[in-house]
């Protein structure tokens, strides 16, 4: 059953969140708990919403406590007064934020850049079967037997006859007693996924380009993650060649060197081959870069690979060009006018940081 | 019992148990059901204030996230819950150690001894469980009706100012009984003492004399004029017999009164309370009901119960304390003027007339004081010495909270004046037809310290919306009489000295 204050708090919630009521935004306040994660502190956030009153302002008002200390003390460990913090006290301590859940995290995305639920492709097609147990039945296999739904038929009909002695409550079942589970073979859809993250680490791209991949990726893991129980995902980096790395190496590797794209396209194309038939799962090749591709020819290359290979085998392909100040970002230019009216292509240009927040959008907004 | 089944055998066991020993003790309480809950219900439960139906209002879902991340995190956990209501409602946890529900039930019986007993609560209504849900019923009907948004908003501007009642007033008779009143309008003429011989009148009614009677009742007669005639501290009351509130806001208004009368005796009772119930669970645990194998469990409880944060004031551990110095304070007849006389520090130390009165004060305090009155007459020096009580404040220099004193005279005085009316500032309507306009007057008594300026203003766009004409209110700010007015769009203010 559900609890009737569910109601209540999911209220509580739209309005900690600016959804409604936004009369009441202003009385929101911040407030933590501090609790323990294995080692670490962590600070638990706990909004409150402070209905005002007419009362004394805080500063002036103080109190009576109990313990140890002389007067001019401090009132720490536990000071509530932020800014004289406990910085200082030693390692160990870090006060790490947990946030809101990624559950609740994609919602709040989902809400925010108002993006459609996503429709795994070929639901008719993506089919297992699992089995149910249904019901019970009055015959079946021995293996499958339902103890205490036999145990109470055997009650229920000693009770019945006037056998049972509950003085003596001993109860024997007969073959017509028992009761054995039944099961039903339903269909379910897969919705299995997976994502490959291409990413150009030649010399010209630079930290900052990396962080905005980085970010821009974690949001797309959430959201997608909120969509397919079983998501997967992939590394690729290349300059002129490709490798497939992991996720840790993906965001800290720094390469120099020049740009083929069409190589991370090759090795993308592998993997799907080789792992992900298209029949089913979901394909999500992401593709971040500062547009700089070695030569005219290459990109000829990766349009060629895309239109006959990858675009018919995944949901969708999005490329996402960083700006850098080396790059002359001429890729996407030819993304566009060779592919860029496919449906399930989404380009987009991310200037900064500021732009990561539209690039998602355009990225997940068609809700493939 | 046929009520009690849904309490597990095992626990129905300990149940009567602890209540045979809560008896003999001489407890004196309602009959109480308890039942077991999750963790979820019982969270719920919580948020509602005890009671399993409340209406429909997010600020007990704020509650709830609260009391639920808290429990996920481990960081605290609802032990008991017990409700003021006859029968009393109890809930224990369902996940607790046997332990745990024993010292939880023997702590029950000692709150509920106390809802039955104290005088603050024989005014608060015994059926509230079912008042409550009559509550939630008639807000959701408005809800229904208005929508959920309107209602809602409503609710928001009465709990803005729930807090403008009159705590003393189910205790004293302010107004007197309407009906034999009435009177004519002219003015009244003193007539002095009556006096049969003509030539003794200027003797038995001098001039002087007969002008002060004059002046009295025409005294009286501009009070009667005045709206309210004496400063009316029940805010609520007031607005529900003049505001020109529909009728369902009219119903909503009541029903928020309502519930914050029946809350408020067990905020200006919290220490004693909490007091009286740990002094019970923890005599019935340690002496009676505790077996062997329970002990350590249960010295870690009940340390946890009382322990002390710098900066909190635990209403357990100060509740208790106090208890048993009574206790023993009356024991040994550590009271009187002989002993209040007495300088010898060795002497006072060493005092004890053995007249073993202990239990039978604690039984009568119980019955006769709240905490404010509680915390006057019992806590003293020795008291606040042993308990190393303090007084903390904000150093604005240091930019920190720090302690302040430990001297008694200090120590006390702030405990008694957080105390007093809940620690929030005393509020009164002055005048409901201010200035002959209709517009309504507060007035803050200002016992020195400010009020948090912005909320008081807000607070006063509330009042507003129910007044409907323009609203003030006074107060000093930084030792200047200020009168913040509000007129339905913009809030001004200007100096006023009342």
């Amino acid at each position: 059953m559900a609890l009737k204050i569910k109601q209540d708090h999911a209220r509580f919630r739209d309005i900690v969140r600016g959804r409604i009521k936004r009369n009441l935004k202003k009385y929101v306040q911040k407030g933590e708990m501090i609790g323990k994660k294995g080692k670490d502190f962590i600070t638990i956030p706990v909004p409150t919403i402070d209905i005002p009153h007419f009362r004394y302002g805080e500063r002036s008002q103080g109190g009576v406590g109990q313990g140890e200390g002389q007067p001019g003390d401090p009132l720490s460990p536990t000071d509530p007064q932020p800014g004289s913090g406990n910085a200082g006290q030693g390692e160990g301590q870090h006060v790490l934020e947990v946030d809101v859940s990624l559950e609740e995290l994609a919602d709040i995305l989902g809400e925010e850049l108002s993006l459609p639920r996503i429709q795994p492709k070929g639901k008719d097609r993506i089919v297992s079967t699992r089995i149910k147990y249904t019901g019970v039945a009055p015959s079946g296999p021995e293996s499958l037997r339902h103890f205490k739904r036999t145990y109470k038929q055997a009650l229920r009909r000693q009770i019945a006859s006037g056998s049972y002695n509950w003085r003596k409550p001993v109860i024997v079942p007969v073959r017509e007693d028992r009761r054995y589970r039944t099961w039903k073979e339903v269909p379910l859809p897969e919705t299995n996924a997976v994502v490959i993250y291409m990413m150009d680490v030649s010399g010209s791209m630079g930290d900052e380009q990396k962080e905005i991949v980085r970010i821009e990726s974690f949001w797309i893991d959430t959201w997608l993650r909120k969509h397919y129980k079983g998501l997967e995902t992939r590394y690729v980096i290349h300059d002129a060649v490709a490798r497939e790395v992991d996720r840790d190496t993906f965001f800290h590797t720094r390469e120099s060197g020049g740009t083929m794209i069409s190589s991370a396209y090759k090795l993308a194309l592998e993997i799907i081959e080789a792992d992900y038939a298209p029949s089913s799962w979901n394909v999500y090749p992401f593709h971040f870069s500062d547009g700089d591709n070695w030569s005219a020819d290459d990109t000829k290359l990766c349009v060629d690979i895309l239109q006959e290979k990858i675009l018919p085998a995944v949901n969708l392909f999005c490329y996402g060009q960083v700006e850098s100040p080396y790059g002359s970002g001429q890729f996407i230019k030819d993304l566009k006018e060779s592919i860029g009216e496919r449906e399930n292509v989404a380009l987009s240009e991310i200037p900064d940081k500021e732009g990561i927040y539209g690039s998602i959008k355009t990225f997940l907004g068609s809700g493939r | 019992m046929e009520k009690h089944t849904h309490l597990p055998a095992r626990l129905h066991d300990i149940r009567v148990r602890v209540e045979a020993y809560a008896r003999a003790y001489g407890l004196d309480f309602y009959d109480t059901i308890f039942e077991v809950l999750g963790f979820d219900e019982i969270n719920m439960v919580a948020a509602y204030g005890g009671f399993p139906n409340r209406y429909p209002h997010w600020r007990f879902g704020m509650d709830y996230e609260r009391l639920s991340k808290g429990y996920e995190y481990g960081l605290s956990k609802i032990y008991e819950m017990v409700i003021n209501n006859d029968p009393s409602y109890a809930y224990l946890l369902e996940s607790n150690m046997d332990v745990d529900q024993k010292l939880v039930m023997a702590h029950v019986f000692g709150h509920v001894d106390f809802f039955k007993n104290n005088f603050m609560f024989r005014h608060t209504n015994r059926k509230m469980m079912d008042q409550m849900a009559n509550h939630a019923t008639r807000v959701r009907r408005y809800q229904d009706k208005l929508g959920v948004e309107t209602v809602e908003d409503f609710i928001d501007r009465c709990l803005s100012v729930e807090n403008l009642i009159d705590y003393q007033s189910p205790y004293v008779k302010r107004r007197a009984d309407r009906g034999d009143e009435e009177e004519d309008p002219a003015r009244k003429v003193a007539q002095g003492f009556k006096t049969e011989r003509e030539y003794m009148r200027e003797f038995i009614n001098p001039p002087e004399f007969l002008q002060a009677q004059q002046k009295k009742l025409d005294e009286e007669a501009a009070r009667k004029k005045k709206f309210p005639e004496r400063p009316e501290r029940d805010v609520l009351l007031f607005l529900l017999e003049h505001a020109p509130l529909q009728r369902w806001e009219h119903d909503v208004l009541s029903i928020v009164r309502e519930e914050a009368y029946y809350f408020a005796p067990q905020g200006q009772t919290k220490i004693m309370n909490e007091g009286w119930a740990t002094y019970w669970h923890s005599k019935i645990m340690t002496e009676k009901a505790l077996d062997a194998s329970e002990v350590v469990d249960y010295a870690d409880h009940h340390s946890g119960t009382l322990a002390t944060h710098p900066g909190q004031l635990n209403p357990y551990k100060l509740g208790v304390e106090l208890w048993r110095d009574i206790e023993d304070r009356w024991n040994r007849g550590r009271f009187g003027k002989e002993f209040d006389e007495c300088d010898s520090f060795v002497e006072r130390r060493q005092w004890d007339k053995k007249l073993g009165l202990g239990r039978e004060k604690i039984f009568e305090v119980r019955k006769h004081y709240n905490d404010v009155t509680f915390i006057d007459e019992f806590l003293n020096l020795e008291f606040v010495l042993e308990q190393r009580l303090f007084t903390y404040g904000y150093n604005d220099k240091h930019q920190r909270w720090e302690i302040l004193e430990r001297e008694f005279k200090k120590v006390k005085e702030k405990l008694l004046h957080m105390l007093t009316n809940f620690g929030q500032p005393t509020i009164a309507v002055e005048d409901g037809n201010f200035e002959n306009r209709g517009e309504l007057l507060l007035v803050h008594k200002h016992d020195g310290v400010d009020l948090k300026l912005d909320y008081a203003r807000d607070t006063l766009r509330n009042v507003q919306t129910l007044w409907r004409r323009p609203v003030n209110l006074v107060s000093k700010v930084e030792g200047r009489g200020t009168l913040f007015h509000f007129d339905g769009k913009e809030h001004s203010d200007k100096r006023y000295d009342l």
